[in-house]
């Protein structure tokens, strides 16, 4: 499992106090009960940690999404 | 330059979540969870120009001054009740002021820049007493049939008087171009020499993006406005900051780590609207007797620009 993911899932458990265990990668974030904001206010949080900026794009449905969308970033 | 007197003004009609859930696809949990916002004021028959005259009139009988020695107006605004003349020469009239007054667009950070362009003025000799007034009416290009970003806006007027004296002690501002994120459009017009005129396009905002930027701006606008003077966050008592929305509050405080108490809200009854945000907070504070002499003030307001800008103030 890559770090992107491990990070997002510390971020959703740290903010929501989610079992770590229950989060997969297609897990969705409505299903989680991460909203759009919780999802721009972990997004800030992973663009310091990797220092990276990230565009928020519509579409961001599973926790999968948003790991590829960093990771391309991160690739640059 | 001093603050000498706040008044404010909200249209008549409310309209609640539930009323919103009977023509969009939402409902009151889902606006007041990720907003704040239990309802907004929006304007039916009244004119946007009447809002502004009322809550001017508020501030000038606040701050005991007459229309005669008021001699310039600055109004902020995104759309003003005419293109021209500017709103800032027509409330005048029903004031009783006589001077030059100019519209200021600065997007929801527009009350702070006109207190900015208010202090130049002072400053210069140019003006001894202005009238600021914040009148917005997003209602008129919010985008209605848009459920994620219609729910968010109100319409309001808020007002201050501001004279020679201490007391708005640092103003500061920050920008970053990016159109895509906040945008709203006049109509094209109709000249037979425009080739493909923009259409007219209602408020556009991703939400996430602006979010993004409302923390992180706010957060370090203000921290770095603290420590250039030397401050803690708890020297201040109450940070009034732009009520876009409560998220975005919490958020910010939270970086701050200071309590409620010190971040006063009113969204969850206004919604957001724009620039007036901060004067209509600020004179529902005054009104309160919240505001003691010597009480120690931050406003803090982002959006469309995208900009920011940051006041500290001893009221």
């Amino acid at each position: 499992m890559n770090n992107v993911f491990q990070k997002i899932v510390d971020t959703i458990v740290d903010a929501k106090g989610i079992d770590a265990a229950s989060i997969t990668p297609e897990s969705t974030f409505k299903d989680l009960n991460v909203d759009s904001l919780d999802i721009a206010e972990m997004v800030m949080t992973l663009e310091d940690e990797f220092g990276i900026t990230i565009e928020l794009e519509e579409g961001i449905a599973t926790v999968q999404d948003l790991v590829k969308l960093i990771d391309e970033r991160i690739a640059g | 330059m001093k603050l000498l007197g706040t008044g404010s003004a909200l249209p008549r009609h409310c309209v609640t979540n539930d009323d919103l859930a009977t023509f969009l696809d939402t409902n009151d949990e889902w606006i007041s969870t990720r907003t704040g916002i239990r309802q907004r004021r929006v304007l039916t028959d009244e004119t946007l120009q009447s809002l502004a005259e009322r809550a001017a009139r508020g501030a000038m009988e606040n701050a005991g001054v007459t229309g005669e020695e008021i001699d310039f107006v600055l109004v902020s605004t995104v759309q003003a009740e005419t293109l021209s003349p500017a709103l800032a020469c027509d409330i005048q009239a029903a004031l009783g002021i006589k001077c030059m007054g100019i519209d200021i667009n600065g997007g929801c950070t527009g009350f702070i820049a006109a207190l900015s362009v208010a202090q130049g003025l002072i400053a210069s000799g140019q003006a001894r007493l202005i009238l600021v007034v914040s009148a917005e009416a997003l209602s008129r290009f919010a985008d209605w049939t848009d459920r994620s970003t219609c729910v968010l806006f109100g319409d309001a007027a808020g007002a201050a008087v501001v004279g020679e004296g201490d007391g708005v002690e640092d103003i500061r501002f920050t920008g970053e171009p990016r159109r895509d994120v906040l945008c709203a459009s006049t109509p094209p017009g109709n000249s037979p020499f425009a080739i493909n005129p923009a259409p007219a396009q209602y408020l556009k905002m991703q939400g996430q993006e602006v979010y993004k930027f409302a923390v992180s701006h706010s957060f370090r606008d203000i921290r770095d406005m603290l420590a250039d003077h030397d401050l803690q966050p708890e020297n201040v008592d109450f940070y009034l900051l732009h009520q876009a929305n409560m998220r975005i509050l919490e958020a910010v405080r939270t970086r701050l780590k200071v309590e409620p108490e010190r971040f006063p809200h009113n969204i969850e009854r206004t919604g957001n609207t724009s620039s007036a945000t901060i004067p209509v907070l600020l004179d529902e504070l005054n009104r309160s007797g919240a505001l003691k002499p010597g009480c120690r003030l931050i406003l803090n307001a982002f959006g469309a620009g995208l900009c920011t800008g940051t006041a500290l103030v001893t009221w």
